[in-house]
């Protein structure tokens, strides 16, 4: 049966990461990185991840080097990383890990699993399971040319899985032919680049029908476990405005007295309630191969990242004038909640890949006389 | 032998099944699976239980289900067996439960629950009727109104004010009402619906003897908690395959009937679709979390999401159907046993919806309960603690 609960070991996980997470990536050192002029990414924060707690490894098959744990933990390491809106390029690893393991790429997944080697999947972001991708840049013979645009967390990885017109490739991210470019992102936690391949040097690792499939799997995966970053989001901007209406005082009592508002904090409990289940419910899908995986991952994109765009701006607008601040933090996780919304496809999209699955058709188009 | 109860559960039942025809006489296959404790199997030895873990319930009902044994044909005692047994399981003396328990889950004795008041519905604690000693006995006035059930109850659960100087949470007591006795008298509340789910019931000079007192003098208010709370685990919370409830049939419908299809309509239907779902999944992960305790406020969510989608559902359903959307089947005043929304037309589905944020705590109420116990928002200042 569907276990929609967190087990022992992923409390304990979730305890791990959470108080790494607030010893060495407070919202203070976040905000200043999106402030400054440093990189992006936090480098030292990524390497402990995948150094002292495996994250890098956490999916892959353990007789590959891998720390062979699944989906499930995947999503609650999300959901936490979600909830600090860390800049780390996890969420990129976790889907070229899920093309490689269609693939059935032994040796590349062991290469990640023990040497912690960046790798992201060269799509767009915005990029929706179930529509066919189209492949980004074309072999020659000798060599990939093409362009793709809009693509999550590229910027730190050393490898890239390429779809090209014949296969799937695995092309170097700083070799010569390749030009990785960063492009102003509505979220500065998690930079998009486009990547340009003029002569690039690249091995094929799969053919188009193979390629097609780990496409396929990797965006519904995708879908799926960005809805336990949209729980953590959520939870974050909702605890976060809790806090801070039980401190504020205004007309002579604290802001959280006031029915109006508690009644609005009252429903994005109820919608992260929801939202949660549903997110476990495409955590655990995914885990166990069900054959619902792609309605659950439709149905968790189609629901859950309103609710995360939702608990932000309400933790902007509860926060009054200091939320619309750059120096607090909502704003970064209003960002991240956006511009996740239309990550894997609008909710739009996946309700109509629910429609499909579920046999809800639309009308047909009337004939005009 | 395997002290497993998980193991041990599946022989107990087949033993019991050997000693017991599914075919012979239903009352007495039901009375002796309570006494076998194969009622509630988390309920201690001599309550119907054999103080097995609760996830084990299934297990069993399944079991029955499967030879196809009679059942108590639960949502005929809803208030019963949902609320009113886990509330003597918890505040009753042994000689209640043994007394109580089982005619209550074989159906023999209908519950009704007398807490809600024409001047006290969401401010509960607010209620006036009175009960005062008089000897043995406790003599009961007042009113109690949208008591379901109440015309077939053998028995009610009752709050009344045993004091008037104390706190209004702390001068109320809880009762086990003789809905026989001499002074109680039921009448039918008709409803916008047009039939009478509902009771205002009379209580006048209504004598109790004190074992029937539950609880604690002055400790009402902390037995109708654990009530309420099973309350709202019962109206949210029940195990629904997908689609099961109210969407399922507007589905049906959509899927029937193409020449109803609209792109609007397939947005929202779609869009209620996922909704419906996600409750769903969110009441089936509650179940899956309160399968070894106690329902707690999170039930409160179920509720409050069920309320509002199905009013969605059932409006949605209604505009759907264009012309025969206009119909009604019957205004005739009926007196349902239970709420029929599955046999019913649209329009009844629509209209009794209305009362979903209404009764078992209003969506406003259990909002101010999410925000305060849930979240720890301060108290609205108040006057009358």
């Amino acid at each position: 049966m569907t276990n929609l609960r967190y087990d022992d070991t992923e409390e304990a996980l979730r305890a791990n990461l959470r108080a790494m997470l607030a010893t060495h990536s407070p919202w203070t050192a976040v905000l200043a990185r999106v402030a400054g002029t440093e990189e992006p990414y936090d480098r030292d924060l990524w390497d402990r991840l995948t150094g002292e707690l495996g994250l890098g490894a956490l999916a892959v098959p353990a007789e590959l080097g891998g720390a062979g744990a699944g989906f499930r933990e995947v999503a609650v390491v999300l959901e936490e990383l979600g909830r600090a809106v860390a800049p780390v390029p996890y969420l990129g690893s976790v889907l070229a890990t899920r093309a490689l393991l269609s693939c059935d790429d032994p040796d590349l997944l062991g290469q990640l699993a023990t040497e912690n080697r960046g790798i992201a999947l060269a799509v767009p972001f915005s990029a929706a399971p179930g529509v066919p991708v189209h492949p980004v840049a074309v072999w020659d013979g000798s060599a990939l040319y093409g362009t793709v645009t809009t693509v999550a967390d590229a910027l730190a990885a050393d490898l890239l899985l390429v779809p090209a017109t014949d296969g799937l490739y695995v092309a170097q991210a700083r070799a010569p032919g390749v030009a990785v470019a960063p492009v102003v992102s509505l979220d500065a936690t998690r930079p998009l680049c486009d990547i340009v391949f003029a002569h690039a040097p690249a091995r094929r690792i799969a053919g188009p029908d193979a390629t097609a499939r780990a496409l396929t799997d990797a965006l519904t995966a995708g879908a799926a476990l960005l809805a336990s970053e949209q729980v953590g989001v959520a939870q974050w901007c909702l605890d976060t405005t809790v806090g801070y209406l039980r401190e504020r005082r205004q007309f002579g009592r604290p802001v959280g007295s006031f029915q109006a508002l508690k009644h609005r904090l009252a429903d994005v409990w109820v919608e992260i309630t929801e939202a949660r289940a549903v997110a476990r419910y495409a955590a655990d899908c995914l885990a166990t191969g069900d054959p619902d995986t792609e309605l659950a991952a439709a149905l968790a994109q189609a629901h859950c990242a309103a609710v995360a765009v939702h608990a932000a701006q309400e933790c902007v607008q509860l926060h009054g004038g200091i939320g619309f601040t750059w120096e607090h933090p909502a704003h970064l996780y209003l960002k991240r909640a956006k511009s996740a919304a239309l990550a894997f496809g609008s909710a739009d999209r996946h309700r109509s890949t629910v429609a499909r699955l579920v046999d809800l058709p639309a009308p047909t188009p009337s004939v005009s006389g | 032998m395997s002290t497993d109860p998980g193991d041990r559960l599946p022989g107990l039942v087949a033993e019991f099944l050997r000693r017991h025809d599914p075919a012979g006489d239903r009352l007495g296959f039901l009375r002796a699976r309570f006494d076998a404790g194969l009622a509630w199997v988390h309920y201690p030895v001599g309550s119907g239980g054999l103080a097995a873990p609760r996830h084990l319930q299934p297990l069993v009902d399944d079991e029955f289900a499967r030879v196809g044994a009679p059942d108590n044909r639960p949502r005929r005692n809803g208030i019963g067996l949902g609320m009113v047994a886990p509330t003597l399981l918890r505040h009753g003396t042994t000689a209640q439960r043994d007394r109580l328990l089982r005619p209550l889950w074989t159906g023999e004795d209908i519950w009704c629950q007398l807490f809600s008041e024409p001047d006290a519905g969401s401010d509960l604690a607010g209620l006036t009727t009175r009960a005062v000693r008089d000897g043995g006995d406790w003599v009961v006035n007042g009113q109690k109104v949208w008591t379901s059930l109440a015309h077939r109850a053998r028995w009610g659960i009752l709050l009344a004010r045993t004091a008037t100087d104390v706190g209004k949470h702390q001068g109320i007591t809880c009762f086990v009402c003789d809905m026989t006795a001499p002074g109680v008298q039921v009448r039918p509340l008709r409803q916008l619906t047009g039939e009478a789910e509902f009771n205002e019931v009379f209580l006048t000079d209504v004598r109790l003897p004190d074992d029937l007192r539950l609880g604690g003098v002055g400790e009402g208010w902390r037995v109708a908690r654990t009530t309420l709370m099973n309350e709202r685990v019962a109206i949210g919370g029940a195990p629904a395959p997908r689609e099961g409830g109210l969407i399922g049939l507007v589905a049906r419908t959509w899927r029937d009937r193409p020449e109803l299809r609209t792109a609007g309509r397939h947005d929202e239907l779609v869009r209620l679709w996922v909704r419906a779902e996600a409750a769903r999944l969110a009441a089936l992960r509650l179940r899956q979390q309160l399968a070894t305790g106690e329902p707690g406020p999170e039930g409160s969510a179920v509720k409050l999401a069920f309320a509002e989608l199905a009013q969605r559902i059932s409006g949605f359903e209604v505009e759907l159907l264009g012309e025969a959307g206009l119909r009604h089947d019957d205004w005739t005043m009926r007196r349902p046993a239970e709420t029929d929304l599955l046999t019913r037309t649209a329009t009844h589905r629509y209209l009794r919806a209305r009362g979903n944020s209404i009764e078992g705590g209003s969506s406003e109420i259990l909002r101010n309960i999410i925000a305060e116990r849930v979240l720890g928002l301060p108290v609205e200042p108040r006057s009358d603690r």
